[in-house]
């Protein structure tokens, strides 16, 4: 594999990670979040001071994923007392919020953000590989929670809060585990995106890269694992193999963003799901 | 033996509105409770505070000797109260089996840690369906809820609140909106989950089958208790009288 192939893979894993993450915060459990950059930023910056000053790889990928985790359980407790549109709006705030406080921070390079961080001493080739087992791990363990009671029970939280309560379920409990579970993977992913460049700055994790896995999400079918992975290597290869793509990137991953919504709700899930039943029908 | 439930001095004021004002009343357990009164005189606003979906302004609630005022829905749910909503809330998007079937794991989903632990819905699959049978819904398991027409939607609300093995189940106008067939199979419902041993507070307008089907009747108005006690001797009080049903009304329910 050539070194662009490498970097394109190691990418991909990447955007998997935070896109199934992602999806288990708004996809199962109902809860919009508009802000995953921020904790994608927040295990990435955790790692990088974590291997700038112990070159330790297992312990940078741990205070990554706790980073993320702390920061989103925090953020889950808005989720709380905000929901639906209110919630997508404070976590856009998060996420100015983190850009903001990263870019007046010396300890965090400020503008300049965090260079010449150590090396995993695995390769390029090596990262790619340990970013692609945590990917199928994420993706494994999105399946599992899925046909878990606890998937069982997010869908019920998603829906209906007041439905959810009378059968005993308590939505705080459950938002907060979405959160806790999916910003750790955010974290996590993070934790893998210092190791692939070695160089982080702020804007690695803007407003406009959240608004990037959302539209994965919803393109692969909110609640779906199988579209969501399917979505975020398609868009994450769009730019790549199409020039012009990556130059109107915004407007055509907006423009389908809306044509989406506007006319297949369900996502590529849901299309694929409607093929399989025409097929099987004919 | 301490009451199901205990309600002791609970009062809630809406801006201007007194709309509970000093209730106080207990339920023995396996009792049957009609809880009746004009529009506005404050029942959906205690039941919301008997359900926890409503904070009371003081007084407190108590189920089973134990004060759960302070509790929210869902923990009262976990203490053996289950409840019906008036305005039906099933979760649209799943099909009836899951809906009952969510509900029967009330002990699965205590915790998310605890859910996320457990995969098997066999155990809950099988009761979930003999709930379903047994509230008349045998055949729409594979439906999705929210395509089932009212009657049903109503039948699958108390399918689900039977689910959570309650000892106590609060039913909020189970019979509005169904037709006479379906009020009649819905009444013969409640009158098993009652013989069961489950005891039932029943808040319903259509007063022929309270008095039908009730024990105890308790006449709210104003936001205050204004008759307790045998459905026909509290019928025949003229204060109750005055306040809730006029004259003819009196004649009818008697019928």
């Amino acid at each position: 594999m050539s070194a662009y192939e490498v970097s394109i893979v190691s990418i991909i894993g990447i955007n998997v990670i935070l896109a199934v993450s992602l999806n288990m915060i708004s996809g199962f459990c109902g809860q919009i979040s508009l802000g995953h950059g921020a904790f994608f930023g927040a295990g990435a910056y955790a790692a990088a001071l974590a291997m700038v000053s112990t070159g330790s790889v297992t312990l940078a990928l741990c205070v990554a994923l706790i980073t993320g985790s702390i920061l989103g359980i925090i953020v889950g407790f808005a989720s709380l007392r905000v929901r639906t549109d209110f919630l997508a709006v404070t976590t856009i705030g998060v996420n100015f919020l983190f850009i903001g406080f990263v870019r007046k921070q010396a300890w965090l390079g400020g503008e300049m953000g965090i260079s010449a961080i150590p090396a995993t001493g695995l390769g390029a080739a090596g990262n790619m590989v340990m970013i692609l087992l945590f990917a199928c791990a994420t993706v494994a363990l999105s399946f599992y929670i899925s046909r878990s009671w606890m998937g069982f029970a997010f869908r019920a939280v998603g829906e209906d809060e007041g439905a959810a309560a009378t059968v005993g379920i308590s939505s705080a409990a459950y938002k907060l585990a979405a959160f806790g579970i999916g910003t750790a993977l955010a974290g996590l992913a993070g934790g893998l995106y210092t190791f692939f460049t070695q160089f982080i700055t702020a804007d690695a994790f803007d407003f406009i890269l959240s608004v990037m896995l959302m539209a994965m999400v919803v393109i692969g079918g909110i609640g779906s694992t199988w579209g969501v992975v399917v979505a975020a290597i398609g868009l994450t290869l769009l730019p790549e193999a199409m020039r012009f793509v990556n130059d109107y990137r915004l407007l055509i991953f907006g423009g389908l963003l809306v044509l989406v919504i506007r006319l297949a709700p369900g996502g590529l899930a849901a299309m694929a799901h409607g093929l399989f039943l025409r097929v099987k029908r004919s | 033996m301490s009451a199901a439930i205990e309600i002791d001095n609970v009062a809630i004021r809406f801006g201007g509105i007194q709309a509970v004002d000093g209730v106080s009343f207990a339920v023995k357990a396996g009792d049957f409770v009609g809880l009746i009164g004009p529009n506005g005189a404050g029942k959906t606003t205690l039941i919301r505070i008997v359900a926890g979906m409503l904070r009371p302004d003081r007084g407190r609630v108590k189920l089973a000797g134990s004060d759960v005022t302070g509790d929210g829905t869902a923990t009262r749910v976990r203490r053996g109260l289950a409840l019906t909503h008036q305005i039906v809330r099933p979760f649209r998007e799943m099909t009836v089996l899951d809906n009952v079937v969510l509900a029967a794991g009330i002990h699965r989903t205590l915790n998310p840690f605890r859910a996320l632990l457990h995969i098997d819905r066999k155990r809950e699959s099988e009761r979930a369906g003999n709930i379903i049978a047994q509230v008349g819904l045998a055949g729409t398991e594979r439906k999705l809820a929210g395509s089932l027409p009212l009657g049903q939607m109503k039948r699958l609300e108390v399918a689900r609140a039977l689910a959570v093995d309650p000892k106590v189940i609060l039913l909020d106008e189970p019979l509005a909106g169904l037709n006479h067939t379906e009020a009649a199979t819905q009444v013969e419902t409640i009158s098993e989950v009652h013989k069961s041993g489950i005891t039932v507070i029943l808040v319903e307008h259509n007063l022929e089958e309270v008095m039908r089907i009730c024990r105890r009747l308790l006449v709210l108005n104003n936001g205050q208790v204004i008759g307790d006690g045998d459905p026909r001797a509290v019928m025949a009080d003229p204060v109750v009288h005055d306040a809730y049903v006029g004259g003819g009304m009196v004649t009818h329910a008697e019928a």
